[in-house]
């Protein structure tokens, strides 16, 4: 067990040395200067030396390796360098921009997560089969809609169309609605396929028969044998639907002109402005590996054949 | 093999065709022909359509859709369904070349970490894992800030994405179906580790992998748009389906058919690249 | 007899409904079971005994349908109650042992847990005297300690126990009957024996009904009263077991008898195999596998395993799950190195070979495996499967290759018209018949043969088994057969090892060991054999001296 803790753990940080690093030449190495291209530009109005002092001052005349190991130690102690375009700490710009993000993310996913149950329910609920069959098919649909365009048409329903949601001035709760739908909808559909089709293969399992020999009704069964059989793989990709929300919320803030992380991330790409892009790609990827950590480690909870067996049986 | 086997299996194909064909679902030959029908758009704009998809008649701007023009026309005259027809060619062109990057790619290194094993498997897995710790469009934004603006740069960002499911993908199915006991029967039977790759291991993996290519084509499309829409991709007044959206959103009050037109033609290929994967997924034996 | 039936099915038909068309795969059954009685349902598979018995509790899979007839519990017709009326007879009345005592328990539920449930269900009591109740059916199927059992997840238990906890479930209301659908073909020999007598004790003292879906006659012969015998859907015969098994009636029911392997029906003696020439000399070999975590570094597989194969004969390896048998022939067929010990094949040290002298040894030993499914790779022809080990070594013109796997089929009894078949088209047997043939045509002199007739149905395993004594003739073919099946290993084998946790505990000539074991084991296994009331058909010979190997 404890080998099999420290295995995971080690795993995780393997992949976040490696995405940093990869972070590190594909966004400060590859691309050139930044620095250049920014102060470079004629209208500046910069001589050659001041130059070389903003690239000192920024620590962009040092050999390749020594920025490497300065950057590791200072993303260790929170300090993701200055923003070429801003001029202020990264640091600065992820500690306004992440809340409202988060805020966005948590709230879609609680929605999702909601749409999701409804969904497997009352699919597993319903006698008719061609009900059934159009609700199955259902998050196939949402997987294929893009995002952006999602929250276009809800804009345009809801708001132009119905007139229920304001789009001129939107009070805190209102301008949040349509976002969350909007990123909700997308992230549901593969949760949804993956648990639909687990209550599928354990309702084929042998175990159910018996329960049902037992005298136990369809939803009996549907609750007490079938739910958390079914939701523990469901869980894995709860993980990667993480990146799937924070990239969904990057395209959602931009359809309805929000603040946040979706907003920055935009930018910097605009303004090449790598530290921070780089700040952000390595955020993103310590939340991803946490979170499929801890439920990597929630697993051996939840299954007991794993919390005894994980260590014998390799 | 021999002449009297082939002429035998001649004679059943015809009756096996035909049984095949009617039983192909009602859905699945609806998905084939929307992604039949799109091809051909690609390939032969002109015949489907008169109109320009870039040049605009002016006096005719914002027409809602009508017999003349199907699906409307624009804040400059240009008729939608013309340029939803022409930019078939660059949307699908871009997935195109994103699928390919990925698949080549992707399933190399799944294949090799699958048969090898051991630390070149520990390696490359753990590469795999760390491109799929980033969500796919801040990678996708990260090889573009590298690459520049561009279609060919934008399929290229999209089919890095790509990579590292079809990687992930081929080397679980080669683990698979190397611990098969046909593989291990074919190794008693004296094959040497090349020749039982090439027989049983590629054969056996590849269904999966070609319907995960067909279900990325699908999302191809979609991240391409994506990409498009935040003005990443071709500049304007290319007809790309993720552009047309985003110069849409200028007339969303007056004009709903800018935007909405091109979303449903993208939700039907999307959708119909679903479809035909799990189609393809399920014809594994 | 006068009483009432308590089961009574008559003229049922029941159909699957696969994409549009419907499949009749029960036509007009009809039987009845009578209080207290045990009736067996045999059949072969596909035989739609499993359905008919699904259909008795109302528990057909989704997409099957009882087309016509009746089923009648004490006399009232359920054919057609809703599944909220069949719940409350479910488990009370009528209740299942399951066929798979593996996947047949919740995997996320204590033992405990499922056990009480089939209280609740039917509100029999509060916690404290459902409790008290599971604590004392643990009991009485033999899990003790009970209190610790009940805590217990299924992954703790092994299958027998499983099945133990499946019992008290299926006993705990007292129902009118049970219906036991394959109860023990998933375990063990042994576990079968002890399962079987648990059930038939369990009954007597409550005066249960069973109702037993088997494939074993000699299962039903030993538990039953009365005997249906079905095939393909159809009802061939029905009666008590004693006038059944005395005088059957029906073709059908002489053929199954006739092929049940059984341990009245030694293989005949064959001249001419006292060649001194041993084909396979295995020496002291011994398997330790590393083990991680526990207090062992690694666990022994096969410790100190040796035994002859005379040139031209069939050595049996005998032995239940996890008794090394499997490992002990990886070995031999030079999949895995051994710990320690010589494996002469040929007079080749096989442990000594590595790379490309392993691989060009590989044509003189050939394995065919338990499972025709999963040796057979599904995207090749029948053709290409056989061909394929002819293309690993010297190449041959293609036209002479082609006449090789023609020949090799018809040897195997299969047509031309196999050629461009792929697996899935073929039956069970028929696909083992592939298997064989791609293990023959590199000519070899030793046939490995892992179970290979034990998935098959018995008319089917009596001609693979025949296919192979002929090919042995024919072809002067050396034998290693491993098998848990001590009836099929005294039909076809000259010399036989029994093996029991790794050790090698009995081994000699056929006759000796089964006539006069050495080994309390191999006592206690020949005495489970299902099927002492099958009809003894041949008499036995009588017993050769010991020899001394």
């Amino acid at each position: 067990m404890a080998r099999y803790l420290l295995g995971r753990v080690g795993q995780a940080l393997a992949v976040l040395a490696l995405t940093f690093t990869a972070a590190f030449l594909l966004l400060q190495v590859l691309p050139g200067d930044a620095i250049m291209i920014k102060f470079m530009s004629p209208d500046m109005g910069l001589t050659a030396d001041q130059i070389a002092e903003i690239r000192a001052s920024y620590g962009a005349d040092r050999p390749l390796w020594e920025r490497y190991f300065t950057t590791v130690g200072n993303f260790l102690t929170g300090n993701f360098g200055i923003s070429i375009q801003a001029g202020v700490p990264v640091s600065q710009q992820l500690a306004t921009n992440l809340p409202p993000t988060l805020l966005l993310a948590s709230l879609a996913f609680v929605a999702a997560l909601i749409l999701t149950i409804i969904l497997a329910t009352v699919s597993n609920m319903v006698g008719m089969e061609w009900l059934r069959a159009g609700l199955q098919a259902l998050p196939s649909l949402f997987i294929s809609v893009p995002v952006f365009w999602l929250g276009i048409m809800l804009i345009q329903v809801f708001s132009f169309q119905l007139g229920l949601v304001s789009v001129i001035s939107p009070g805190p709760v209102e301008r949040l609605v349509l976002p969350v739908l909007t990123l909700a909808i997308p992230i549901s559909a593969p949760l949804a396929q993956i648990l639909m089709r687990n209550i599928d293969q354990v309702l084929a399992q042998p175990f159910v028969a018996v329960a049902r020999a037992k005298g136990a009704s369809r939803n009996w069964v549907l609750w007490r044998h079938v739910a958390r059989n079914a939701i523990m793989p469901t869980l894995t990709i709860a993980g990667v639907l993480f990146g799937e929300l924070l990239a969904g919320a990057v395209v959602t803030e931009a359809v309805f002109g929000l603040s946040g992380l979706g907003g920055l991330t935009y930018q910097a790409v605009g303004n090449h402005d790598t530290a921070v892009l780089q700040a952000i790609v390595v955020v993103s990827a310590l939340a991803f590996v946490t979170i499929n950590l801890i439920v990597d480690l929630l697993y051996p909870v939840l299954d007991p054949r794993l919390g005894t067996k994980v260590g014998a049986a390799t | 093999m021999t002449a009297e086997t082939a002429s035998g299996s001649m004679a059943d194909a015809p009756a096996r065709w035909t049984t095949r064909f009617k039983r192909v679902p009602v859905t699945l030959a609806l998905a084939w022909a929307v992604v039949f029908i799109v091809l051909t758009w690609a390939a032969l704009p002109s015949l489907f359509t008169g109109y320009s998809g870039t040049e605009g008649v002016p006096g005719e701007q914002l027409r809602p859709p009508s017999a003349e023009h199907v699906l409307g026309t624009d804040g400059l005259g240009r008729d939608v369904y013309a340029r939803i027809v022409y930019g078939a060619r660059h949307s699908l062109s871009g997935a195109f070349v994103a699928v390919t990057v990925g698949l080549i790619l992707g399933t190399l290194l799944g294949l090799i970490a699958g048969a090898r094993g051991g630390w070149i498997d520990a390696v490359i897995m753990r590469l795999v894992d760390s491109m799929l710790a980033v969500p796919s469009l801040l990678l996708s934004l990260s090889i573009i800030v590298l690459l520049g603006f561009g279609t060919i740069n934008v399929a290229v960002a999209v089919g890095a994405v790509a990579i590292a499911r079809f990687a992930r993908l081929a080397r679980s199915e080669v683990m698979r179906v190397r611990r098969s006991e046909y593989v291990e029967a074919a190794y008693g039977s004296g094959g040497t580790f090349w020749a039982v790759l090439y027989r049983h291991v590629l054969p056996n993996s590849l269904t999966s992998v070609i319907a995960l290519a067909a279900l990325q084509f699908g999302s191809a499309i979609l991240a391409i748009s994506t990409l498009g829409f935040l003005g990443y991709g071709a500049p304007p007044p290319t007809p790309e389906w993720g552009l047309l959206i985003a110069e849409g959103r200028n007339y969303l009050s007056r004009a709903w058919w800018l935007t909405a037109a091109p979303g449903l033609v993208v939700v039907l290929v999307v959708l119909s690249a679903d479809r035909i994967s799990k189609a393809l997924g399920r014809t594994a034996p | 007899m006068t009483v009432t039936p308590l089961l009574q099915v008559e003229d049922l038909a029941i159909a699957y409904k696969t994409g549009d068309r419907e499949q009749r795969v029960v036509h007009g059954v009809s039987f009845s079971v009578a209080p207290g009685e045990v009736v067996a349902l045999v059949g072969e598979s596909g035989s739609g005994k499993t359905t008919t018995a699904q259909a008795t509790l109302g528990l057909l899979a989704g997409n099957g349908r009882v087309e016509s007839g009746t089923i009648r519990l004490n006399g009232t017709d359920i054919t057609h109650w809703s599944q909220k009326r069949l719940d409350s007879i479910r488990g009370a009345v009528v209740s299942l042992i399951p066929q798979d005592p593996g996947s047949s328990l919740n995997p996320v539920r204590t033992i405990g847990s499922q056990l009480a449930e089939v209280l609740q269900i039917h509100k029999r009591g509060d916690r404290k005297a459902i409790h008290a109740r599971v604590i004392e059916l643990l009991e009485r199927v033999g899990l003790t300690p009970a209190e610790m059992r009940a805590r217990q997840y299924p992954h703790e238990l092994s299958g027998g126990m499983k099945q133990r906890v499946l019992i008290a479930i299926a006993v705990a209301l007292n129902p009118a009957l049970i219906v036991a659908d394959e109860p023990t073909s998933a375990l063990d020999v042994t576990v079968q024996r002890r399962i079987l007598d648990l059930i038939d004790e369990l009954r007597r003292e409550s005066g249960t009904a069973v109702l037993l879906v088997t494939h074993d006659l000699g299962v039903a012969a030993d538990r039953a009263d009365r005997l249906v015998v079905l095939q393909n859907g159809r009802i061939q015969e029905q009666g008590p077991v004693k006038d059944m098994l005395a005088a059957p009636r029906s073709a059908y029911t002489r053929r199954l008898l006739a092929d049940a392997p059984s341990l009245g029906k030694p293989r005949p003696a064959r001249p001419g195999i006292e060649s001194q020439d041993f084909a396979i000399e295995v020496t002291g070999l011994t398997h330790d596998f590393p083990v991680s975590g526990g207090e062992a570094t690694s666990f022994r597989a096969v410790d100190d395993l040796s035994f002859k194969v005379r040139r031209g004969t069939t050595h049996a390896i005998v032995g239940e799950s996890g008794s090394g048998k499997t490992t002990a022939i990886r070995s031999v067929v030079g999949f895995i190195k051994p710990t320690a010990g010589r494996i002469l094949v040929d007079g080749v040290d096989l442990t000594t070979l590595k790379g490309e002298k392993l691989r060009q040894f590989r044509k003189h030993i050939q394995l065919v495996y338990q499972n025709p499914f999963g040796s057979l790779d599904p995207r090749q022809t029948i053709a290409r499967i056989v061909e394929e080990p002819l293309l690993n070594f010297e190449p041959i013109p293609a036209a002479d290759r082609a006449r090789k796997v023609r020949d090799m089929l018809a040897r195997v009894g299969l047509s031309e018209n196999f050629l461009d078949r792929h697996p899935r088209a073929l039956s069970g047997g028929q696909r083992q018949r592939v298997a064989i043939a791609r293990a023959l045509v590199l000519d070899p002199r030793v046939l490995v043969l892992d179970e290979a007739v034990s998935a098959l149905d018995v008319t089917v395993q009596a001609q693979i088994l025949s296919l192979l004594d002929e090919l042995q003739k024919t072809l002067g073919l050396t034998y290693l057969f491993v098998s848990h099946d001590l009836a099929v290993v005294r039909q076809i084998s000259d010399t036989v090892s029994v093996m029991h946790k790794g050790r090698q505990v009995d081994g000699g000539p056929i006759e000796t060991v089964f006539g006069r074991p050495d080994s309390a084991y191999t006592r206690e296994l020949i005495d489970a054999i299902p099927g002492r009331g099958l009809p003894v058909l041949a008499v036995p010979p009588e017993l050769p001296p010991r020899l001394s190997p």
